[in-house]
């Protein structure tokens, strides 16, 4: 144990973790304005399979980084106009057509992969950006300020979204129609269009979150993501539906992942538990929900389809 | 006239999935035409496909005859895929402890650990849904990762089969487990054994206790309005305990099937829960959902979407195109089916509104089965 104690292997498990945290923390912001407008998303991880996938192929085929990250984004967005048309058009049901999305990201992804690249290749991942002179800060400058951009931009993310949701009309009408829809439409605010806007906002970022993680790894394979989309979900009630208590639960994960992994190398945790030591995001996540239940309270017309009569 | 449009709704749905999947197709440089042919044909083609399909829709009878109960309460469950592991692990250690008991004893107690371990699977989320006011999505889905952990970490460890040990090889799996906990073959030459029969049955009998016994009948009412339920004397939350137990047991019953049904009669896994389920915890949702939410209907929706994986394998074959179109089209089955549904309601709405307020569903859905708790 008392390897993992000592400040390189410390420093190195910080800045994996925040790496770690990366998708996690984008794709959960996204699914926090969703929420907020009143719609479940479970369909997170199948939407970052797709942008994985388109992102992960298009820098395989120009081998341009960026041109990667806006596919990825593309994606993205496509996919929050099918989940808008599905949700607040059609009304379906939220948590299955979810799963939908999901079996759908999961299945096309693999079929796409198989089909176009065959065997994993890798591709190169998102260069490190040193902020200057922070980056020399010891230690700690090798911890949070040598990452790639998309890092950076993930945790900027964190109070801009703040600000939308507190500060700006939108996100006052958002909180609006996800907690009482039929005050909101009879003041005037749109519920479809307020509803559709934050899907295509969420998906949007669900898609950058895909990007991110194949370009973090340099690989893309079937069911890259193996469920962190829906944790993903679950980091939205974990943070009780604010963007900061969202981004303490993406840090949470990525330092309990990046430790679980630092501790297998060192061989602290023998290679036999190593297994069960992989269970940790899930029961974590199941206890968090337990202690959380009934303390903070979700949007009110979460899941509720919203129609005038 | 409503029930034509109760079937007519979710077929025209499901058409419209598949017309996707041509289009699919089509961008892949394959003729739809032929991968339909390929797939009928590798799915419903002769004896030994109609087989296969039959084996292929028996875990997704159960895990779908299980969701229909769960849904029927207003509770939803995702987690088959953690709710099969649970029933195939359970099943598994009690082959291994008891290889000599005797076929007519040993398969009855495979089968209920099965049970068992799938209830378990089930009633944890039930309970803290219904006791701690935890979301049963997140908490199934968070389950069914942590089963495959458990299911990874007990075959890679002490359920290993000691062979793999001594060779070095270290295959994640467990020896061969006794024939005589094996689920006998019904047609020698082919893969169709009674575990087939036994998933219809259990299918047959969710039906009847859903609609014939007064526990099915509280499910229902608390499906339908938990505070009438409550009203009425009901204990809404131990229901709705009950409703995700029977619903997971279901789906640990099809986890030892797929053990004892299997050709090496072993647990094996590759690191995932789709390597030992063939994510049957999701399809299962397909096909509960393609057949209404009617346990009996799902039966035939279950062979329809089995067909489609076992076609799947063939067109890979034939075509080149991978299997994995089918998880691709089963998740656009799931889309345009649960978005036809309020098309559906809106097409009754109208019809009742114009004086066919006689015709009465038998098996009219929860009100509120998309009010989730959060």
């Amino acid at each position: 144990m008392s390897e993992f104690f000592t400040l390189s292997v410390l420093v190195a498990t910080l800045a994996s973790g925040i790496r770690l945290a990366t998708p996690y923390l984008i794709a959960a912001l996204g699914e926090t304005i969703g929420q907020r407008s009143g719609v479940l998303n479970l369909g997170v991880d199948g939407v970052m399979l797709l942008s994985a996938f388109f992102a992960y192929w298009t820098v395989l085929e120009t081998k341009n980084l960026w041109l990667g990250v806006a596919v990825g984004i593309v994606v993205g967005f496509v996919m929050g106009i099918i989940y808008g048309i599905i949700t607040v058009f059609f009304h379906a049901t939220q948590g299955i057509s979810g799963i939908g999305i999901f079996l759908f990201g999961l299945g096309f992804s693999d079929l796409m992969f198989q089909k176009q690249v065959g065997t994993p290749r890798p591709i190169k991942q998102l260069p490190d950006v040193s902020i200057p002179l922070l980056a020399d800060i010891p230690h700690v400058g090798e911890a949070l300020f040598q990452h790639n951009l998309l890092i950076y931009v993930a945790f900027l993310l964190v109070p801009i979204v703040t600000f939308m949701l507190k500060r700006t009309t939108f996100g006052m009408n958002i909180s609006a129609v996800g907690e009482n829809p039929q005050a909101a439409d009879s003041l005037g605010v749109s519920v479809a269009q307020t509803r559709f806007t934050a899907i295509l906002i969420g998906n949007t970022m669900a898609g950058l979150a895909g990007a991110a993680l194949t370009l973090e790894l340099g690989i893309f394979q079937a069911n890259l993501t193996s469920g962190l989309g829906f944790i993903a979900v679950a980091l939205v009630y974990f943070g009780a539906w604010r963007p900061v208590g969202v981004m303490g639960g993406a840090l949470l994960y990525g330092l309990v992942g990046a430790t679980v992994v630092q501790l297998k190398a060192l061989q602290v945790i023998p290679r036999s538990v190593s297994d069960i030591a992989s269970m940790a995001p899930a029961l974590l996540t199941i206890a968090a929900l337990i202690v959380l239940a009934g303390r903070v309270k979700a949007p009110s017309a979460l899941t509720r389809p919203f129609s005038r009569h | 006239m409503k029930r034509l449009v109760g079937a007519a709704v979710p077929l025209l749905a499901a058409l419209f999935a598949f017309l996707f999947g041509a289009i699919m197709l089509l961008a892949i440089g394959a003729n739809p035409w032929d991968g339909l042919v390929a797939i009928v044909d590798g799915a419903y083609g002769d004896g030994d496909a109609l087989a296969t399909t039959a084996v292929k829709a028996m875990p997704l009878i159960l895990v779908g005859a299980g969701i229909t109960i769960a849904f029927r309460a207003s509770v939803v469950n995702i987690g088959g895929e953690g709710q099969i592991v649970a029933g195939a692990l359970l099943s598994t250690v009690v082959a291994l402890a008891l290889p000599d008991l005797p076929a007519l004893i040993l398969i009855p107690m495979v089968l209920l650990a099965g049970l068992i371990g799938g209830g378990i699977a089930g009633a944890v989320p039930g309970a803290l849904k219904a006791y701690a006011s935890v979301n049963e999505i997140l908490s199934t889905i968070m389950l069914n990762l942590v089963m495959v952990q458990l299911m990874n970490y007990l075959l890679r460890g002490p359920l290993i089969d000691p062979i793999e040990v001594e060779r070095g090889t270290r295959i994640p799996q467990t020896e061969r487990l006794s024939d005589n906990a094996a689920m006998p073959t019904l047609i020698d030459g082919t893969r169709l054994h009674l575990g087939v029969v036994i998933a219809i049955l259990a299918a047959i009998i969710a039906y009847i206790v859903l609609w014939r016994t007064p526990l099915g009948f509280r499910l229902r009412a608390v499906g339908h309005s938990p505070e009438a339920a409550r009203a009425a004397g009901i204990k809404v939350k131990r229901h709705v305990t009950y409703a995700l137990s029977i619903s997971g047991s279901l789906g640990g019953l099809a986890g030892a099937l797929l053990v004892f049904g299997s050709e090496g009669q072993r647990m094996v896994t590759d690191g995932s829960s789709a390597g030992f389920t063939g994510s049957a915890g999701f399809n299962g949702i397909v096909a509960a959902l393609f057949g209404a939410l009617h346990p009996l209907w799902t039966i035939p929706s279950a062979f329809l979407f089995g067909g489609l994986l076992t076609g799947a394998t063939n067109m890979q074959r034939v075509l080149q195109v991978p299997a994995a179109l089918a998880v691709a089209l089963n998740g656009l089955v799931v889309i345009f089916v649960i978005s036809s549904d309020p098309v559906r309601s809106r097409i009754d709405r109208f019809l009742s509104s114009r004086g066919e307020l006689n015709e009465t569903l038998k098996s009219e859905k929860p009100v509120d089965n998309q009010e989730i708790d959060a």
